[in-house]
């Protein structure tokens, strides 16, 4: 199904551009302002398909606004490019939100040793550009006694964690229930979706970086250059609204790994923290451990006072 | 038909004729665009990493000037209003540059609010119907509507003004004056809007802050006719149309009044941080004194407070500012005080610390310096073009049935095909 819908759109746009294609030099500079590297641009003039799939991207519509056809024709452009561009066959999922479903997060921040081993598995999982180093998750080392965060370390090395007279605190995207990044997208390329979860189209996104001055947790994250992801790092099981391979000058955020967690994984912070620290599950089901560690623990969350309603609790033992 | 068609010809005539001097200008301009978009193009191919910008400080120079320039934009309302409503006839009279001033510096806006996205190529995302304009609730959505409209109304109304009289009628009040209104309410708007764009954030305490709004007028209002002021004394010089004086001192009254508000504004704000700090006050603390070892604003935000006292202390006192050498020195001053303030001293400390406590010192680079000049080129050469049309329009020496009797332009003799109704200039 998703070859069909590929050749079709390759098909005779391609050819009556074939002028154009000499052009190399023109075609660079337009392939610049619409965002594609010059790597990219050289390779569109070889290669018929990146051209028209450059157009394709252009005239693409806003994810809500798309037919299941052209979510498809959308979906095979993004495998081709990779295939262009990293040379790996790649699978984006699209799946939906599970019904009856919202997901929420928890933290045990007395757990947390400060070993970012979450930090590591979550740029494994996502795909975030190696180069500028995009990360999700940020470990503030602080000391005991305060929580000021101006004089917290985001940056710390240590040989061994946790080290004396510290504690750790993990922050990333809140998925907050009332979003001050969504409500500050001029064109709605990020919203909420029925399991909680914010999302961005990368595709719809302009870059105005305003939804990053809105979020009080710094969560959001932009490719100030062309990501940039080893071949072989590449995580192939992507979902269009994650991990896929970004383009340059767009925002990104956490998703807690919908591409995992819609198919009933856990996320992957998870599964990488050696102290057990994290658990995550369904706030819906009254039997999940999410909703064990909120009715059970004494839990905090981050900047309450906002109201941006977090659904990720901090907890103690 | 025959007649617009006649006005734009003439009016381009206008822009592509005149002395060395304006030749020169203009090409000075246009050589300083050509540099700014061989910087820009290097932003598009390498990507925004070429700018100072960073996931820290995630607006710099563009914005900053954006939303100083919003400002300046806003300001001709002041002359709008004693154009207009209180009907005094000297302001009348050059009311036309004020509102030349507002288009170039919405123009400007634009731009650098263009230069600042990330993918420009989207940009149709934000129309509505076609795009997805996520309006009302996006402030930057708001703020699209309010630019546009503004742009809108005065392109609309002196264009109104100047066919008219071109054609040697006098404009009709009843015309123009809804728009006038609607005008004086839209310029408060687009810089109420723009204050809320940032006050809006409740992320960042530096300008979560309901006195932002009130204090984006003030200083608007200050440095917009301040402006003006120097404008229209080289308008003066270089032209024929010549500014009375008691324009500049009105002007020069607003401007006073203006910064002193601005300034008890600028208290108020530094009495809330500065009498019992709490972590909201870590910004503006960077600002002034520096934190934890990161001081790039503080040199900046001194200059503009010492500039800033010294221009209200000149404008305060009757006899300084009747003066029009001093007047001019605080006129620059305040200028350059505000732009500091609201840009540099506004948007950045908005920023550090990141709503995660990181600390970060931002510094422009020679790309984001290169742009921004261009763009200002840009805004210069647009007020030259729409000055050096509405001048001879309003001084009688450039109509449809008059031809073209301008000393910049080569005269032409004998009488066009079809004259129109000959009415003698006004003023």
């Amino acid at each position: 199904m998703t070859e069909d819908v590929s050749t079709a759109s390759t098909g005779a746009a391609a050819i009556s551009r074939r002028s154009l294609l000499r052009k190399g030099s023109v075609l660079g500079a337009v392939a610049a302002f619409f965002g594609v590297g010059s790597a990219a641009a050289q390779e569109a003039v070889k290669d018929d398909s990146a051209l028209a799939d450059m157009w394709g991207d252009f005239f693409q519509q806003h994810y809500k606004k798309m037919s299941p056809e052209e979510v498809q024709a959308a979906i095979a452009r993004i495998e081709r490019k990779a295939k262009r561009e990293y040379g790996v066959e790649l699978t984006v999922g699209n799946e939906p939100p599970l019904e009856g479903v919202v997901f929420g997060y928890a933290l045990n921040i007395s757990k947390c040793k400060g070993v970012r081993r979450c930090v590591e598995a979550c740029m494994a999982e996502n795909n975030q550009s190696r180069d500028s180093q995009i990360q999700y998750i940020r470990v503030l080392e602080m000391d005991y006694g305060r929580m000021d965060l101006t004089l917290a370390d985001g940056y710390y090395s240590a040989e061994a964690v946790p080290r004396p007279g510290k504690f750790y605190l993990p922050i990333q995207c809140m998925q907050c229930e009332n979003p001050p990044c969504v409500k500050a997208c001029p064109v709605e390329a990020t919203w909420k979706e029925a399991d909680g979860i914010v999302v961005i189209d990368y595709n719809w996104c302009i870059g105005c970086r305003y939804c990053m001055t809105a979020c009080p947790y710094w969560a959001r994250h932009f490719n100030w250059n062309r990501p940039k992801v080893p071949a072989e790092e590449i995580n192939t099981d992507t979902h269009y609204l994650s991990t896929r391979p970004r383009a340059k000058r767009v925002m990104e955020q956490s998703t807690f790994c919908l591409q995992r967690t819609r198919k009933g994984r856990q996320p992957a912070c998870l599964e990488a923290c050696p102290t057990g620290a994290r658990i995550f599950g369904n706030l819906l089901d009254p039997n999940s451990d999410i909703r064990y560690v909120i009715e059970n623990k004494t839990v905090f969350r981050l900047k309450e006072d906002l109201g941006t309603e977090p659904k990720f609790w901090y907890y103690t033992d | 038909m025959m007649q617009l068609a006649r006005f734009f010809y003439d009016g381009a005539r206008q822009v592509f004729s005149g002395s060395w001097l304006y030749r020169v200008w203009m090409l000075g301009l246009g050589a300083v665009v050509l540099m700014g978009g061989l910087m820009y193009s290097q932003q598009l191919e390498q990507g925004m990493i070429v700018t100072g910008m960073s996931d820290q400080v995630s607006w710099g120079a563009y914005i900053a000037n954006f939303t100083y320039l919003v400002g300046v934009a806003a300001a001709a309302v002041m002359l709008v209003i004693p154009a207009y409503i209180f009907n005094r006839q000297d302001i009348k009279h050059i009311v036309l540059i004020g509102e030349g001033i507002a288009v170039a510096a919405v123009v400007m806006c634009m731009l650098f609010v263009t230069v600042d996205l990330g993918r420009p190529d989207r940009i149709w995302h934000l129309i509505p119907l076609l795009g997805r304009f996520h309006f009302p609730q996006s402030m930057l959505a708001w703020d699209v509507v309010v630019l546009s409209g503004y742009l809108l109304l005065n392109l609309t109304i002196p264009f109104y003004i100047l066919f008219s009289r071109y054609r040697g009628k006098e404009p009709d009040l009843r015309v123009y004056f809804p728009g006038v209104i609607i005008a004086i309410a839209w310029a408060i708007s687009i810089h109420t809007v723009t204050a809320f764009l940032f006050s809006s954030n409740v992320a960042r305490p530096f300008w979560h802050t309901a006195v932002l709004g009130p204090r984006f007028l003030a200083s608007a209002f200050t440095s917009g006719p301040a402006l003006i002021i120097l404008a229209l004394q080289l308008i003066d010089r270089v032209t024929e149309l010549k500014v009375s004086s008691t324009v500049i001192d009105l002007i020069a009254l607003i401007v006073t009044i203006s910064l002193q508000i601005n300034l008890f504004l600028l208290g108020v704000e530094l009495f809330t941080d500065f009498y019992f700090p709490t972590e909201h006050s870590a910004s503006a603390i960077y600002l002034y004194t520096g934190l934890h070892g990161f001081n790039a604003l503080v040199p900046w935000i001194w200059s503009a407070a010492a500039l800033n006292l010294v221009a209200v202390s000149i404008l305060t006192v009757h006899r300084w500012r009747g003066k029009r050498a001093l007047l001019n020195a605080a006129c620059l001053m305040a200028v350059v005080g505000v732009w500091i303030e609201k840009g540099m001293g506004l948007i950045i400390p908005g920023f550090v610390p990141t709503p995660i406590g990181e600390m970060f010192d931002y510094v422009p680079t020679q790309v984001e310096i290169g742009v921004s000049l261009a763009i200002w080129a840009i805004g210069l050469m647009i007020f030259t073009v729409l000055a050096r049309v509405a001048i001879p329009i309003e001084l009688g020496t450039l109509s449809y049935a008059g031809g073209d009797r301008t000393s910049g332009a080569a005269r032409r003799s004998g009488a066009r095909g079809t004259p129109g109704p000959h009415h003698p200039p006004m003023h």
